[in-house]
């Protein structure tokens, strides 16, 4: 009995301890350079049903720029920790189809973690069909039978459990064929997506030394790598990343 | 085939036929320029419907060009099966009868015994109900002559192949099969466009007068014309493979490629371009390959220009206008003309969809009309001068070797006619 105790303190006073030596890390992407200007998404403005769904002009979104240069849609994450799978407490991410768009069209989920796949575009536009395209052969097994699935209008969710780490796999909807999202797996807990203004957090990383990578799918679609060292508590780590 | 009112029926049957599957060829090029090939993720059924009774009010987005293209498939596989029929004439029927059948069993079969293939084997059952319905018509029709009825059955063969095809690169998710599919579409194409030559009075006439020696001089015109043809085909090829990329523009600027004659294709260059593309529908990012491959139909559609020109020019000097090889090659020429300018405006209009399947339709006729024109100079290499007119105008001895090749004369040549 007391030694059952005993463990029992053990464990809460290490996990007491990692808590509390976890730490934040935070930063900001900023995009040097001039980008290529976007494009007008005409086939969707064009289109009968889904043009209705939309008062201005629809623009691609490859380079979102907002102040001081922090550019949004940058996958940041830790590498070369141990793969750690989700588990069931870990909340869904949600991928939603609005006016024939994807909603966000940059994405990053845990390996494990459901990705749940929604359809709120009105009656009007009778189906999306959701066709992925997993380039990590564990993914690619899993969903062999399923690579391209439709989804009518107020049908059911899609639910998507990735086990293998890859970067910007393609989410498109061949009915539409402008309607594309990248999701990124990531095989432990420790990532984030930039916001408008490039900022990004990390939360509670273990006190260590890491690489980060910042990838971008079209600035840097393979990744820009640093070093971090989070012994000491919060950390703050910058990138800058270039158009040529 | 003596154009009888049944013979010019058939022609315009045939005819009829031709054009459809060029309409079919049109469809599908609006089905790659539009990237839709897999916005009905089933076949054969749609979405779960029988393919036949998908309500219209779901034909949306990409869906109305791919499933238009199977509709449409479906009904020149009728015109096929009812073509092959009438060039089989009563004859056909019997084989008619056991493909319908062996079909048909083989469809219920499948029907019966594969629960997940159910819409398969319905489909298989189907197309077999029809081929037995053609055979059981009842027409006894004399068959075709000689080659049409072979002819037939290819068509009736490559149709059922390219239903198979279309399927299967649904299902498969197979570009590579989008690739053959796109260029047995072309070959389809001309062996119809050839049945429909082949069943015209004005073939039937020139057969019957029997067929006219080769003259040695006109041999280097024939093989330009043929091998012109096959590096038609192959480019073809190279633009379906383009096409299947689904990568879109690889060179979005002409008559330049990146600024340069010849782009430079190492690693870093290709990022910097994929750097700079925004891409509407067409997000695959681009290679080096898909680079060299665009740079290659380039050079090939120069090639390809140079070629027809001179066959057209030396058609008109060797035929003179009025011969039939001389006007075919001319139209051939201005066919080409109008591709250069189409496989530039599709660069230039960033693959605007319309362009981009007028590309693949002039495609095809300039295909279909190389193939008619080798077969016009291979079978009547000298319109102008007919072998007995040849050798009147000439009033010299001819001589015919084993091979039917004609020698005229010390210089081997005729003189312009007229």
């Amino acid at each position: 009995m007391k030694s059952s105790f005993a463990i029992l303190t053990a464990i809460g006073i290490a996990g007491l301890t990692q808590y509390a030596s976890a730490a934040d890390i935070t930063g900001t992407v900023t995009l040097n350079g001039t980008p290529p200007a976007e494009r007008e998404i005409t086939p969707l403005e064009n289109d009968p049903v889904c043009g209705k769904m939309h008062s201005g002009k629809v623009m691609t979104e490859f380079f979102v720029v907002g102040a001081n240069k922090g550019l949004a849609d940058v996958i940041v994450m830790l590498k070369g920790v141990p793969a750690k799978a989700a588990d069931d407490s870990t909340p869904p991410a949600v991928l939603d189809q609005k006016g024939c768009l994807y909603v966000p069209q940059i994405l990053a989920v845990q390996t494990g973690q459901k990705l749940v796949v929604k359809n709120s575009d009105p009656s009007t536009v009778p189906m999306h069909n959701v066709h992925i395209n997993p380039t990590a052969s564990a993914n690619l097994d899993a969903y062999s039978t399923k690579i391209s699935q439709p989804q009518m209008s107020g049908s059911a969710d899609l639910t998507y459990q990735f086990s293998a780490p890859e970067n910007f796999m393609k989410f498109q909807c061949d009915v539409h064929p402008w309607m594309f999202a990248w999701v990124t797996v990531v095989d432990n807990p420790y990532f984030a997506v930039t916001d408008k203004d490039g900022k990004f957090t990390i939360k509670n990383v273990p006190a260590g030394k890491y690489k980060i990578v910042a990838l971008h799918r079209k600035a840097s679609p393979t990744g820009i790598e640093k070093d971090v060292d989070v012994s000491g508590g919060n950390a703050n780590v910058d990138f800058t990343l270039e158009v040529k | 085939m003596n154009g009888t009112p049944n013979n010019r029926w058939l022609h315009r049957f045939a005819v009829l036929t031709a054009l459809a599957t060029l309409g079919l060829i049109c469809i599908g090029g609006l089905v790659t320029s539009h990237e839709a090939g897999m916005s009905v993720p089933d076949w054969p059924n749609s979405y779960g419907y029988n393919m036949f009774l998908f309500p219209p009010s779901k034909w949306v987005g990409g869906i109305l060009y791919e499933h238009t293209h199977r509709l449409w498939a479906s009904m020149v596989g009728l015109l096929v099966i009812a073509l092959t029929r009438w060039l089989g004439g009563r004859e056909s029927r019997r084989p008619l009868a056991i493909v319908g059948i062996l079909e048909m069993v083989a469809g219920l079969a499948i029907f019966m015994l594969l629960p997940e293939q159910k819409a398969t084997g319905g489909f298989l059952t189907g197309i077999g109900g029809l081929v037995l319905l053609a055979a059981m018509v009842w027409v006894r029709n004399e068959k075709a002559a000689a080659p049409l009825p072979q002819l037939g059955w290819l068509a009736f063969a490559l149709v059922q192949v390219q239903g198979l095809l279309g399927g299967l690169r649904v299902v498969l998710f197979k570009d590579q099969i989008g690739i053959f599919h796109a260029a047995l579409a072309q070959l389809f194409f001309v062996l119809l466009c050839v049945i429909a030559l082949f069943t015209s009075q004005w073939w039937s006439e020139r057969r019957a007068s029997g067929r006219s020696p080769v003259l040695k001089s006109e041999l280097p015109f024939r093989r330009l014309v043929v091998v012109t043809t096959a590096l038609i085909f192959l480019q073809l090829i190279l633009g379906a493979t383009m096409r299947h990329q689904h990568a879109g523009l690889s060179i979005r600027d002409f008559p330049l490629a990146y600024g340069k004659l010849w782009p430079a294709t190492d690693a870093a260059s290709v990022a910097r371009y994929n750097e700079h593309r925004i891409e509407i529908t067409n997000y695959n990012p681009i290679t080096a390959f898909q680079i060299q491959l665009q740079m290659v139909h380039r050079v090939v559609a120069m090639l390809i220009l140079c070629a027809v020109a001179f066959c057209a020019g030396k058609a008109w000097r060797k035929f003179s206008g009025r011969s039939p090889v001389t006007k075919v090659a001319v139209f051939w020429l201005a066919l080409i003309l109008s591709q250069v300018a189409l496989g530039a405006a599709t660069v230039l209009s960033g693959k605007a969809a319309d362009i981009a399947t007028a590309h693949v339709l002039v495609g095809a006729l300039s295909l279909a009309t190389g193939a008619i024109l080798s077969i016009l100079a291979i079978r009547f290499p000298q319109f102008a001068a007919d072998a007995p007119l040849a050798h009147a105008v000439l009033g010299k001895p001819v001589t015919l070797d084993l091979n039917g090749v004609m020698e005229v004369g010390s210089a081997g040549k005729l003189p312009a006619a007229r």
